[in-house]
């Protein structure tokens, strides 16, 4: 189980670090294995600060973060990435443009997996690939750009399941597809929650968020207004903000006049 | 009718050859109408939008005509387009973030632009349109970066309109937004349209759920090709073309879940708008291709204001 308790985090604004600002203030929730997790909340809300804290990419200003108990600052960075890892919202700067794609599983390689024989790896990569539904022939050996979006955001998520993680942070990862081709990465995210993995879904669209996860949090200035079940969050929502967030989504079948 | 466009072509030079971005579409937009322009991206939306106000250095106007107001445009030509933009055609741009002279508070910035067109400025219309979009009027004297995201999109708004211009064309304006500024900024364009500051209006995004709060009718684009044309409801509930049910079917809505509903992505990319083969366009990830549409698909009104370019629907 991933659990943020408490945590904070406070920005130095300002030319000089004179001022600051709480980007996200007292959060905790947890995730367990086999959960999709949505977090909710508009820009600026401190959204991706939680993900980026719970990647250890910023530390906390206080509270803890723990993975099954223990605090994550006492495991090692190259254990806790065995466990944790993300993706994040644009496919096209993930990865660098010079080099083909499928180097960032050669990376994997140096780091994680130096004395795997060629043959043994070739197998992980095969059956990574095939867990979010790619053919190698179709993705291997390619530069980025004649990849479309869906493909590189599917490759970045085998190259995490290459580690054989528990959790997954997903900041925005379908933000930047196009409609036709964003549901099948949303799908894929949803069946690998059968693999015992743990999702934390950041997202600014509500529609989304409510489609895939068990439970929704919704985050506004940096508080937790509103944290659940996800049909509870949506069907009665408790807090004004999630009421007023809800009116505003477009749907496609009522429009804004009728439902008010 | 306002605008009328007819077998518009325009391809994009690059070293290959050309990219048929834009490759023959009609359409015509009445006194009053919001068109919502919707498609995936490199679908041709944004040529379309583009194509009528200002061709950048790398798209060639290959053939076809747009009338405004009964007056051809010359699209192909930037310098004699000159005396039609912001005064006939307007543009609110993407990125408005960007699109305010960084140098100038926003009053002085407001007033050159007007000067440049040789237009007075006319104070007590500003403020009144200021007032209409809940922009305090000292807005007038600060500099761009002194105000939100929100409230620089409501300013371009302001600024785009302010001649009355025919016709205005809002290209994905609402992409960078939260839903509820999102909201707002739909109702203000509307307001915009009801008030007759704007009589029509292209109302250009990736979004058919928030296109369908606002236009009238809604036009979907595939592969620089029309596909369907029908209004709002219509698009939405009954549509015609099979790219057009995918595409609706896709959609998460609030109150789908994934555990009772499964929805489907369409699977397969858009061609190669290089040397595209002739036909029609969709076939490679269409369920119901036949051997007719390997010939191009023309569109059909199939009932009244209802366009579709399919071979299966007509």
């Amino acid at each position: 189980m991933l659990k943020l308790d408490g945590v904070t985090k406070v920005y130095r604004i300002g030319a000089f670090g004179g001022q600051t600002m709480t980007a996200v203030d007292d959060a905790g929730f947890e995730i367990k294995p086999g959960e999709v997790v949505s977090l909710i909340g508009e820009s600026g809300s401190g959204k991706s600060t939680i993900g980026k804290m719970v990647l250890r990419l910023l530390p906390p200003t206080s509270g803890t973060i723990s993975i099954d108990g223990r605090d994550v600052r006492s495991i090692g960075r190259r254990d806790y990435y065995r466990k944790v890892q993300g993706v994040f919202q644009d496919p096209f700067s993930s990865y660098n443009p010079v080099f083909k794609a499928d180097r960032v599983f050669a990376m994997i390689r140096q780091v994680y997996f130096k004395g795997v024989p060629d043959k043994e790896w070739t197998a992980k990569i095969e059956a990574a690939l095939d867990a979010v539904r790619l053919s190698p022939g179709a993705v291997l050996n390619k530069f980025p750009h004649q990849l479309s979006g869906g493909q590189l955001q599917r490759l970045l998520i085998a190259r995490a399941l290459l580690l054989d993680i528990e959790y997954l942070v997903a900041d925005e990862i379908i933000s930047m597809l196009d409609a036709s081709t964003r549901i099948d990465v949303l799908n894929l995210l949803a069946d690998l929650k059968q693999r015992g993995l743990g999702v934390l879904f950041i997202t600014h669209d509500l529609a989304l968020g409510n489609y895939i996860s068990e439970r929704t949090v919704v985050l506004h200035k940096g508080r937790i207004v509103e944290y659940g079940p996800t049909d509870a969050v949506f069907e009665q929502p408790e807090h004004a903000y999630t009421r007023k967030l809800l009116a505003s989504v477009p749907q496609l079948h009522t429009k804004w006049e009728d439902a008010s | 009718m306002t605008l009328e466009v007819d077998d518009l072509r325009v391809y994009y030079r690059t070293l290959k050859g050309d990219v048929q971005a834009l490759d023959g579409v009609s359409f015509g937009l009445r006194d009053g109408e919001i068109l919502g322009l919707a498609g995936e991206s490199g679908c041709g939306k944004t040529t379309l939008g583009k194509a009528l106000i200002r061709l950048d250095g790398r798209m060639k106007h290959v053939g076809g005509s747009v009338t405004l107001d009964g007056q051809v445009l010359p699209i192909g030509d930037d310098v004699k387009m000159n005396p039609y933009r912001f005064k006939q055609v307007s543009l609110i741009p993407q990125y408005s973030m960007s699109a305010m002279n960084p140098t100038r508070k926003i009053g002085r910035m407001v007033r050159e632009l007007l000067e440049s067109r040789r237009e007075k400025l006319d104070l007590d219309e500003l403020h009144s349109r200021l007032d209409l979009v809940e922009l305090p009027r000292h807005v007038l004297g600060k500099y761009p970066i002194e105000l939100s995201g929100g409230m620089k999109q409501r300013m371009v708004m302001v600024i785009s309109t302010l001649l009355n211009p025919s016709l205005l064309i809002a290209d994905e304006i609402t992409s960078a937004l939260d839903v509820s500024t999102q909201k707002a900024v739909v109702t203000t364009l509307k307001g915009f349209r009801d008030r007759g500051f704007v009589k029509s209006m292209i109302f250009i995004t990736h979004d058919i759920s928030l296109t369908n709060q606002l236009a009238d009718t809604i036009m979907v684009m595939y592969a620089g090709k029309l596909a369907e044309k029908a209004p709002a409801s219509t698009v939405v509930n009954a549509p015609k073309h099979p790219y057009t049910q995918l595409l609706i079917s896709s959609l998460p809505e609030v109150g789908v879940r994934y555990a009772d509903k499964r929805l489907t992505g369409i699977p397969g990319n858009p061609p190669s708008l290089l040397k595209p083969e002739p036909g029609c366009r969709f076939r490679d990830r269409c369920p119901l291709a036949f051997e007719k549409c390997a010939e191009d698909p023309p569109p059909v009104e199939v009932e009244k204001d209802h366009v579709v370019a399919c071979w299966k629907a007509a």
